[in-house]
């Protein structure tokens, strides 16, 4: 395998609060090849927005990311770049899709001017170019006639037409590196669809990588190629789609696979895994996910779990690895239904 | 859009006429009147007061007075100011001008100024710079307009007496003088009630501009300006300060009144010969008609001044400009 694209090692972001400091990002390494699509899934406050806003150093204080930790994108560690050349990078080789398309564009502007000014900032280019070029890219969006479009207001444009066109800007400068974190959340159903299959239609067309942040493994599945399950600021699990979905190995991915709502199966409830997510500010010594686990014992307790070789590319932070047959002993069910859990 | 317009020419007619209602029924409440007033002179005997009153229609019922006065508005007569010895119109007219120069220059100053001013404050928020800009900003925000009025005087014409005491023009060199010299000896008379007001009305806009500027850096917008790479100014110019400034916007239509009470005060005090220095007086001399005739004049230019800032205000935000 050559160079990954971004590589990130021991990845900390911590937030210096009043209640403590908050390890929202604790120690995370991965990495993503040029033109691949990596997924990230997990619950919400398990840090993987703000691993995505670390690698473009957008983390605002009382946030801080750690000294140690190594972000490297074509050769350069993000974490100490200087202002002005991460600068150079967002927008133009690393860009981002946020999950809300109404609040992420200001409302005084038209659209066009704002999709523009990306060109504007990178390339250099006079005004009337850069509009060409934003009208161009939202029309390979899929909005049509994007010329009289590009001249609207964001509070015009429905809601699957904001995503769309923060695409655009995102996909202007051909970045090497696409984030986009819960990109299709706020929409509907029926667009969802209509916008993950638009992103991996422009990813072939650009070549461009991307890391999909999601809480829903359905979009993982249609999306990605490789995953990573964060819980509590960790990494807990790494596989290739295929194998994680055949074969999950930490409980709490096996969780959120039977917590998937599957369509004609008959069910009244959602099922959910008991307990919550711990404070970020105390994190349990032991394992993380211990509290809420069916399957632990004593060494989860007393041991942080690394990440445990699995299978090729296969890895999870679970002891079960050490001992797999306590899979098998009696306990209690790993999911129940939503409401009973809350009782 | 017109229609909206029409609707709050309206409003703004209903309350200009009972601001000039109240006014007249205070004005004429207030003990004396213009022949006790201003003659003061003993060789006045009080039957020939008493003449001038009846000739003035002054010994009339008050709602009477009111009525004949109402109607004379109805013509577009404002009616003869007592103590200037010609029609209010002429009055006012003349005074006017002068107002409107001094508010317009206070008002483009402090709105200049204070947006400056809070664009330093938040580019350094936190900072020494910032703290004490803050400092000063309540200081001048808090201090009476009056008070700054004669401190400054005081000052710049007595300890250091670089500006003229006071009027809009030098009252005997100024006819002598070339149009450079004018405009130059203009200028040195504007300088210090224009300042005052300037300074004052700059905290209020410094203090507000820098709380809605900080209201808007949370928003997911300046998030997606910093992903695009914008620098923290451009940021700041560009995204943050064109929504920031709607607030604003509305400020302008409140710091009318303001800054008119304002100049009321600073112009008595400066003997800036526009409408407060007139129609302050006529309160002291109880010249009736010139005192309703000024607060007419002041209120009209306070509805109209709160139509154009909201019309500037759903000019400058798309969401309001097709409604």
């Amino acid at each position: 395998m050559t160079a990954p694209l971004l590589s990130i090692r021991d990845l900390r972001t911590w937030f210096y609060t009043e209640a403590g400091v908050a390890r929202a990002v604790d120690g995370v390494s991965f990495d993503i090849g040029s033109g691949e699509t990596l997924g990230i899934v997990g619950e919400s406050g398990c840090g993987k927005s703000v691993t995505a806003l670390s690698i473009l150093r957008l983390i605002q204080p009382p946030g801080r990311i750690e000294q140690g930790s190594v972000i490297e994108f074509e050769g350069k560690d993000l974490v100490t770049l200087g202002d002005d050349e991460i600068r150079d990078i967002r927008g133009n080789r690393i860009s981002m899709i946020f999950q809300e398309p109404m609040s992420a564009l200001n409302p005084v502007f038209m659209v066009g001017d704002q999709v523009a000014e990306v060109a504007r900032v990178h390339a250099r280019v006079s005004r009337k170019d850069a509009w060409d070029r934003a009208v161009e890219m939202l029309a390979l969006t899929g909005i049509p006639d994007a010329e009289a479009r590009a001249r609207q207001y964001p509070h015009q444009l429905s809601g699957g037409m904001r995503q769309r066109v923060l695409i655009a800007m995102a996909l202007m400068m051909k970045p090497a590196l696409v984030i986009a974190d819960e990109p299709t959340t706020a929409l509907d159903v029926t667009i969802q669809a209509q916008i993950l299959d638009l992103l991996v239609d422009l990813q072939k067309k650009i070549g461009t990588a991307i890391l999909m942040i999601t809480h829903d493994l359905g979009v993982i599945a249609e999306t990605a190629s490789r995953v990573i399950v964060m819980y509590a600021g960790e990494v807990v699990e790494q596989a290739e789609v295929d194998e994680l979905f055949a074969k999950p190995h930490h409980p709490y991915t096996e969780g959120l696979m039977h917590s998937m709502p599957h369509i004609g199966h008959d069910q009244e409830r959602l099922n959910v895994i008991p307990g919550t997510v711990p404070a970020p500010t105390e994190w349990p010594a032991g394992c993380r996910f211990r509290e809420r686990c069916p399957y632990s014992w004593d060494l989860c307790d007393r041991e942080h779990p690394p990440l445990y070789q699995i299978g090729s590319g296969h890895v999870s932070r679970c002891h079960l690895a050490i001992e797999p047959g306590r899979r098998n002993h009696p306990h209690p069910p790993l999911v129940v239904k939503a409401g009973v859990a809350a009782a | 859009m017109l229609r909206y317009i029409a609707q709050r020419l309206a409003q703004a007619a209903v309350i200009v006429a009972i601001v000039a209602a109240i006014t007249f029924a205070l004005i004429h409440l207030a003990p004396g009147d213009p022949f006790s007033a201003v003659m003061d002179n003993p060789n006045v005997s009080e039957t020939v007061r008493q003449t001038l009153r009846a000739q003035y229609g002054l010994d009339r019922p008050l709602p009477e007075q009111f009525v004949r006065y109402v109607s004379s508005l109805a013509h577009g007569e404002l009616g003869w100011s007592f103590s200037h010895e010609r029609p209010v119109r002429e009055v006012l007219g003349r005074a006017l001008p002068n107002t409107l120069l001094l508010m317009g220059v206070a008002l483009v100053g402090s709105f200049t100024l204070g947006i400056l001013i809070a664009l330093i404050q938040v580019a350094r928020r936190g900072s020494v710079t910032d703290q004490v800009l803050s400092g000063l900003s309540l200081f001048f925000f808090s201090m009476p307009d009056f008070w700054l009025a004669i401190l400054a005087l005081l000052t710049f014409t007595y300890w250091l007496p670089i500006f003229p005491v006071g009027g809009a023009v030098d009252p005997v060199m100024h006819e002598y003088l070339g149009l450079g010299g004018r405009l130059v000896d203009r200028l040195r008379h504007l300088a210090l009630p224009a300042l005052t007001l300037t300074v004052l009305a700059s905290a209020a806009v410094a203090r507000y501009q820098r709380a809605a500027l900080l209201d808007v850096l949370p928003a997911d917008y300046i998030r997606t300006a910093r992903l695009k790479g914008l620098t923290e100014r451009e940021i700041l110019r560009r995204h943050a300060l064109r929504n920031a400034l709607l607030p604003i916007i509305s400020l302008v239509g409140l710091s009318f009144p303001a800054l008119l009470t304002g100049a009321f005060f600073v112009e008595k005090i400066f003997a800036w010969p526009g409408m407060g220095y007139a129609v302050v007086n006529a309160i002291g001399t109880r010249d009736y008609p010139l005192v309703v005739g000024g607060v007419i004049i002041g209120s009209i230019m306070v509805t109209l001044g709160s139509l154009l800032s909201d019309l500037l205000y759903a000019l400058a935000d798309p969401r309001l400009r097709s409604h």
